[in-house]
């Protein structure tokens, strides 16, 4: 379709003045956090004067009762591991499900789809107990358990509509040569799922990273706080310092925005394909 | 034999440990939730629970008809569908639409695309930033246009409508996602025969556009509503529900109830009332699952 010079160029103007809009709250973030608070008590946009610091950074990594820096470790050491368990196990069952019949297969589908529906506050309490009874109230490893629990019905189900989509070919050679099944499934297919276990990966770990009630519910101990945790502690009970809020908002976001920006196809891929099969 | 076999071993190495986990950590615990919400405090099975949760303020509070803000949970819930679904569907479908054929448009849709990547508990701490007094930029807006400006997330009567429309902001570049990779599957022919018969752009919108975007539309309404029923992050870092209960919200209402209050019977109740909503909400798209898994 021909379009007029005139009408793109009015098409570019609107589109810019909408983006310039949409990005004036995180400009106020970054504003706010590279300056003492003292010269954005009117309103982050008065320019004089502008003394560039790092001082809200480094209070809010230091912070006395919540260091940040703590929780980001922490968040780490628990999103680095709820993302690479869930996506072995999902990746096994979307490509068993996609392959092989099974007597209850289309049961287990819709259960898996009825869970991408499912609220976390539906499992919160029995999750709870389930975790006092076998110890595992504030501790990692039943967070990290939860999560993995929690991220494997969507991901089997993204990997389910992606091993669909590849031709069944080479899986046959390799059978009529003789290879078993696991053989198959990890010299085979594997390498041929690399962009959905990039999509699955960029999601799941930006999920776990910005998780805040499974947290909230499972970790308690002042040293074992994650980051999402944190900035809610930070916030003060008689007045915001609104400098290090926002210097610790802007460190806690980096790290799904970086992933977002790195991996930026498979990103958008994994949203759309998430979403539409 | 041999083939039973096989498909043993085939559910033993590839379905076996997902299913285990989904079983223990989601299943069990799912039905679990359904069967506390109808044990009452003395341990017997009854529907008091439901009765408490449904007759109490928390929930529905039929004062707020007369004095306004705090209307119960369940309505703010319902209000948050009718605000934002309309409004960041309609909005991601109009800017899918402007930055298709705009120079730099992948960098605009990435600007829009920040709030869906940011976590909750950020774009909360950011919603309270940009609704604030002095530090706020909506009363810069505001101000520059001659009105008087307030912290909105601190006054019953504006709380709720701040953070639903701080959550637009947020939300918006997912329909927006969504939209612009279903426009790139309609062919460009298309268009061109229908402006070749002489169709108006706005008839081409409502004839081609809309009805070949109507798969994407269903995802992005239930997606949406998924979201707005379960929202929690935004609202217990913003506002935590208040002032007075005015922004309160089912899923804070639900951790209210049960963290708080301890009160696990409760706190079941909402949670069942929330999932139910979302199940109702997620039919379409489980049937669309249901049929290809045939």
């Amino acid at each position: 379709m021909r379009k007029s010079r005139r009408e793109i160029v009015l098409k570019t103007v609107i589109a810019w003045i909408i983006a310039l809009i949409w990005i004036l709250p995180l400009m106020g973030v970054v504003m706010t956090a590279i300056r003492p608070f003292s010269e954005v008590l009117d309103g982050w946009w008065s320019l004089k004067p502008f003394t560039a610091t790092l001082s809200n950074f480094t209070g809010a990594l230091n912070h006395r009762t919540a260091p940040l820096y703590r929780g980001m470790i922490n968040s780490l050491l628990i999103a680095l591991p709820s993302t690479v368990i869930p996506l072995m196990l999902a990746t096994l069952a979307g490509y068993g499900i996609s392959r092989y019949g099974f007597p209850f297969r289309k049961t287990f589908i819709l259960t898996v789809v009825l869970t991408l529906a499912l609220p976390q506050q539906m499992i919160a309490i029995p999750i709870f107990k389930i975790m006092s009874t076998l110890g595992l109230v504030d501790t990692y490893f039943g967070l990290i358990l939860l999560h993995t629990a929690w991220g494997i019905p969507w991901i089997t189900f993204f990997m389910r509509n992606y091993f669909k989509t590849l031709p069944t070919d080479m899986e046959e050679a390799a059978r009529i040569d003789g290879a078993g099944d696991l053989g198959i499934f990890f010299r085979i297919v594997l390498p041929n799922a690399f962009p959905a276990i990039a999509s699955a990966s960029a999601l799941q770990f930006t999920w776990v990273w910005s998780d805040f009630f499974l947290a909230l519910i499972l970790i308690y101990s002042p040293d074992k706080l994650l980051a999402t945790q944190r900035i809610p502690l930070m916030r003060g009970v008689y007045h915001v310092d609104w400098g290090l809020l926002s210097a610790a908002s802007l460190m806690v976001m980096i790290v799904p925005i970086l992933i977002y920006i790195l991996l930026q196809r498979y990103y958008v891929k994994g949203m759309v394909g998430w979403t539409i099969k | 034999m041999a083939l039973r076999k096989a498909k043993f071993r085939h559910f033993s190495y590839f379905i076996l440990p997902a299913l285990l986990l989904l079983v223990i950590f989601v299943l069990y615990p799912t039905f679990n939730t359904i069967f506390l919400s109808f044990v009452d405090s003395e341990g017997n099975l009854s529907l008091s629970n439901y009765r408490e949760v449904f007759s109490s303020r928390d929930i529905l509070d039929p004062r707020g008809l007369e004095r306004g803000f705090p209307f119960g949970s369940l309505i703010h819930n319902l209000m948050w569908i009718a605000i934002h679904l309309p409004l960041t569907t309609l909005v991601g479908l109009f800017l899918a639409i402007l930055l298709r054929d705009v120079k730099g448009g992948g960098i605009v849709k990435s600007i829009i695309f920040l709030g869906m990547v940011m976590p909750m508990i950020v774009g909360g701490i950011m919603i309270r930033f940009m609704f604030e007094e002095n530090v706020g930029v909506v009363n810069l807006v505001l101000q520059t246009l001659g009105l008087e400006g307030k912290t909105w997330t601190a006054y019953p009567e504006t709380a709720l409508f701040a953070l639903i429309f701080g959550s637009v902001w947020l939300w918006t570049g997912f329909s927006m996602i969504l939209y612009s990779a279903g426009l790139e599957t309609i062919p460009n022919t298309y268009y061109e025969a229908a402006q070749i018969d002489g169709a108006s752009k706005f008839k081409m919108l409502l004839k081609i556009t809309i009805p070949l975007l109507k798969p994407i539309t269903v995802v992005v309404l239930t997606m949406t509503l998924l979201w707005e029923l379960k929202v929690f992050d935004i609202v217990y870092i913003a506002t935590m529900g208040g002032p007075g209960g005015s922004s309160n919200v089912l899923a804070l209402q639900m951790y209210l109830y049960g963290f708080r209050e301890w009160d696990f019977g409760k706190s079941a109740v909402v949670a069942v009332l929330i999932t139910a909503s979302t199940l109702l909400a997620a039919i379409p798209m489980m049937k669309s699952a249901g049929d290809e898994a045939e």
